[in-house]
C-alpha cells in the first residue's frame, strides 16, 4: 500500500465523525482517541514484529507473549472484581490456555515453530482466552447474584458449595461459549473472517487461507471451552469461607 | 418454672455486616424437645439467629452450642442436616415438585421414592398430583407448604421454621401447625418457629423469645406475651413497634 493510499483510509474516519457533528451524536472524542490509539498501537506492534522476527530470537517470542497476556489479564479483570483473587485466576486461565494449544501446535508439528507462527496464532488464542473469561464473569456473577437464595438452599440442606452454585456454573459456562460455537456454523457464509481475509488481499491462495482459518477456529473452539471451564472452576471456591458460607459481597 | 435442657445456646453472641451490628450480644437456650416460636419487628434479626443457629452464619465474637457441643465442631454439611431450616421466601429449584423434594437426598447422592415424595406431599396438605408440576407454576402457600415438606425429609433433630404459614389460609395454618406438632410430639424434634403472627406465637409454642432490634428483650414460657413485663414488648404486642 502506498503512503498516499493509507493516508487516504482516513476518509473512513472522516465519514463517521462529520456525520456526528451534523447528527449531534457526540461520538467525535471517542472517534478520534480510537483512531489515533489504533493506529499508534498498530504501528508499534508492526515495527516490535518486525524487529522479533529479524532477531529470530525465542526470548523476544516469550517476552511478547507475556506482554499480551499481561495485557489480557489486565483487561478481563476489571469484571469479576466481586470474586476475591480474580486477577491470578484469570492469569492461570489463559496461561493454561496459550500452553496447552502452544503444546499441541509445535507437539504436533502442525505449524512451524517460528515466531512467524507463533506469535500471531498466540495472539488470537490469548485475546479470545480474555474475551471469554469476560464473558463468563459476566454471567456468572450476574447468576450468582440472581439466584442467591437458591443456593442458601442448597447450603441449608446439607448440600456443599460446588453443589450450591453447580446450577449457575454449567449456565455460566454454556452462555459465554455458545457464542463462538454458533458464530462458526455460518462461518464463510454470512462474512469471511477477518485473518482469512487479510491473508487473501495480501495475496495468498484462497484454498490455503481457508486451511489456515479452519486451524484458528478449531483453536478458538478449545480455547473457548477450557477458559470458561478452568476460570470457573477456579473462581467459585473463593466465593465461599471454610465454613461454607457465602461470603458477602462487596456491592461496589 | 420449668427447667429445660437446652438444645441450643448461644453465649453472649454477636453477629454484624460491614462493622453494623445486626444481632448482639445474645444469651440463651431454645429448649430441647420444645417449639420455641421466636417474635419481634420486622428487622429485628430473627433470621438471622436462625441462620446462625445452622451455620448459614458464623457469629463474629460469642460461641453457639448444639447438644452443649460448640458450632464449630460440626461439619458444616453435617450440622445443616441436623439443624434443618425452612427459609423465609420459600425458594424453589428449577423443576418439578418432585425435583425439590427429591433434593436433600440428592445431594447425598441418594434417591427419593416416589410413593415416599407422595407421601410427604400429603402431610402438608397437597395431593399427590403436584408431584409433577412445575415449582415455577406453585402459589406462594403451595410454595410454602412443598418448602416445609422439603425440610422435614432430613429428618432433622432441630428444626428451625422461618414464617412459614405466612402465605397461608387459615385451615392450611391449622394443618401445618398441627403436623409440626406431631412431629415434635413423636420425634421429640426441637422447633424453633419464628411468627409475626402472636396467637399462633402463644397456642403453637411451649417457650418464647422476642427479639427487638438484635436484642435479646425476653424469653420464657409463652404466656409471657399475653401480658409483658417488659415496656417495648408491651408496645409490640399492642402494635406500637415497627
Ligand atoms: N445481606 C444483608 N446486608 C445488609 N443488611 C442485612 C443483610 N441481611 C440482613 N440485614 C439486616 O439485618 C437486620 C436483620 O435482618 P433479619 O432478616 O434477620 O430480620 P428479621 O427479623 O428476620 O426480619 P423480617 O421479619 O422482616 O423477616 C435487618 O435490619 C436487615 O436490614
Ligand atoms: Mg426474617
Amino acid at each position: 500500500m502506498s503512503p498516499l493510499a493509507l493516508f487516504l483510509t482516513l476518509i473512513f474516519v472522516l465519514i463517521p465523525l462529520v456525520l456526528s457533528k451534523t447528527l449531534n451524536l457526540g461520538l467525535e472524542r471517542d472517534t478520534i482517541i480510537a483512531t489515533v490509539r489504533s493506529i499508534t498501537q498498530l504501528f508499534a506492534v508492526g515495527y516490535i514484529l518486525k524487529f522479533v522476527f529479524d532477531s529470530d530470537g525465542y526470548l523476544y517470542i516469550l517476552l511478547m507473549i507475556a506482554l499480551m497476556i499481561f495485557a489480557a489479564v489486565h483487561n478481563a479483570s476489571k469484571k469479576g472484581k466481586a470474586i476475591p483473587g480474580i486477577l491470578w485466576k484469570i492469569t492461570v486461565t489463559i496461561v493454561v490456555v496459550e500452553l496447552l494449544t502452544q503444546a499441541i501446535l509445535l507437539g504436533f508439528g502442525i505449524v512451524p515453530a517460528t515466531a512467524q507462527y507463533i506469535i500471531p496464532i498466540s495472539g488470537m488464542v490469548v485475546g479470545n482466552s480474555m474475551v471469554l473469561s469476560i464473558l463468563f464473569l459476566n454471567r456468572f456473577t450476574a447468576e450468582l447474584e440472581a439466584n442467591q437464595n437458591r443456593t442458601e438452599l442448597i447450603l441449608s440442606l446439607g448440600g456443599t458449595p460446588k453443589q450450591a452454585v453447580h446450577t449457575q456454573l454449567t449456565d455460566s459456562i454454556k452462555a459465554s461459549t455458545i457464542p463462538t460455537i454458533e458464530s462458526q456454523k455460518t462461518m464463510g457464509l454470512v462474512q469471511l473472517p477477518g485473518m482469512m481475509s487479510g491473508q487473501i488481499i495480501a495475496g495468498a491462495d484462497p484454498v490455503q487461507a481457508v486451511q489456515f482459518q479452519l486451524l484458528i477456529l478449531f483453536l478458538l473452539l478449545t480455547t473457548a471451552v477450557v477458559s470458561s471451564i478452568l476460570l470457573g472452576f477456579l473462581s467459585y471456591p473463593s466465593l465461599f469461607n471454610e465454613r461454607m458460607q457465602l461470603i458477602r459481597q462487596k456491592n461496589d | 418454672m420449668t427447667i429445660y435442657e437446652p438444645a441450643i445456646h448461644f453465649m453472649d453472641v454477636r453477629y454484624s455486616i460491614d462493622n453494623k451490628p445486626i444481632v448482639g450480644p445474645i444469651t440463651g437456650s431454645f429448649p430441647s424437645g420444645r417449639i420455641t416460636t421466636l417474635v419481634g419487628p420486622s428487622g429485628a434479626g430473627k433470621t438471622t439467629v436462625l441462620k446462625l443457629c445452622n451455620g448459614l452464619l458464623s457469629p463474629d465474637s460469642g460461641e453457639i452450642l448444639i447438644d452443649g457441643q460448640s458450632a464449630t465442631t460440626f461439619e458444616p454439611t453435617d450440622l445443616r442436616r441436623k439443624v434443618g431450616m425452612a427459609l423465609q421466601d420459600a425458594p424453589m429449584v428449577n423443576g418439578t415438585v418432585y425435583d425439590n423434594l427429591a433434593l436433600p437426598l440428592r445431594l447425598q447422592k441418594k434417591e427419593l421414592p416416589e410413593p415416599d415424595a407422595i407421601s410427604w406431599l400429603e402431610d402438608v396438605g397437597l395431593s399427590g398430583d403436584y408431584l409433577h408440576k412445575k415449582a415455577s407454576e406453585l402459589s406462594g402457600g403451595q410454595r410454602q407448604k412443598v418448602s416445609i415438606a422439603r425440610t422435614l425429609i432430613n429428618r432433622s433433630d432441630i428444626l428451625l421454621m422461618d414464617e412459614i404459614t405466612s402465605a397461608l389460609d387459615k385451615a392450611s395454618r391449622r394443618e401445618i401447625e398441627s403436623l409440626i406438632t406431631r412431629i415434635n410430639q413423636k420425634y421429640g424434634t426441637t422447633i424453633i418457629w419464628i411468627t409475626h403472627n402472636l396467637e399462633q406465637a402463644i397456642s403453637i409454642g411451649d417457650y418464647t423469645w422476642v427479639l427487638i432490634s438484635g436484642e435479646l428483650i425476653e424469653t420464657g414460657d409463652s404466656h409471657i406475651l399475653e401480658d409483658p413485663a417488659d415496656e417495648r414488648v408491651r408496645r409490640f404486642v399492642k402494635g406500637e413497634l415497627q
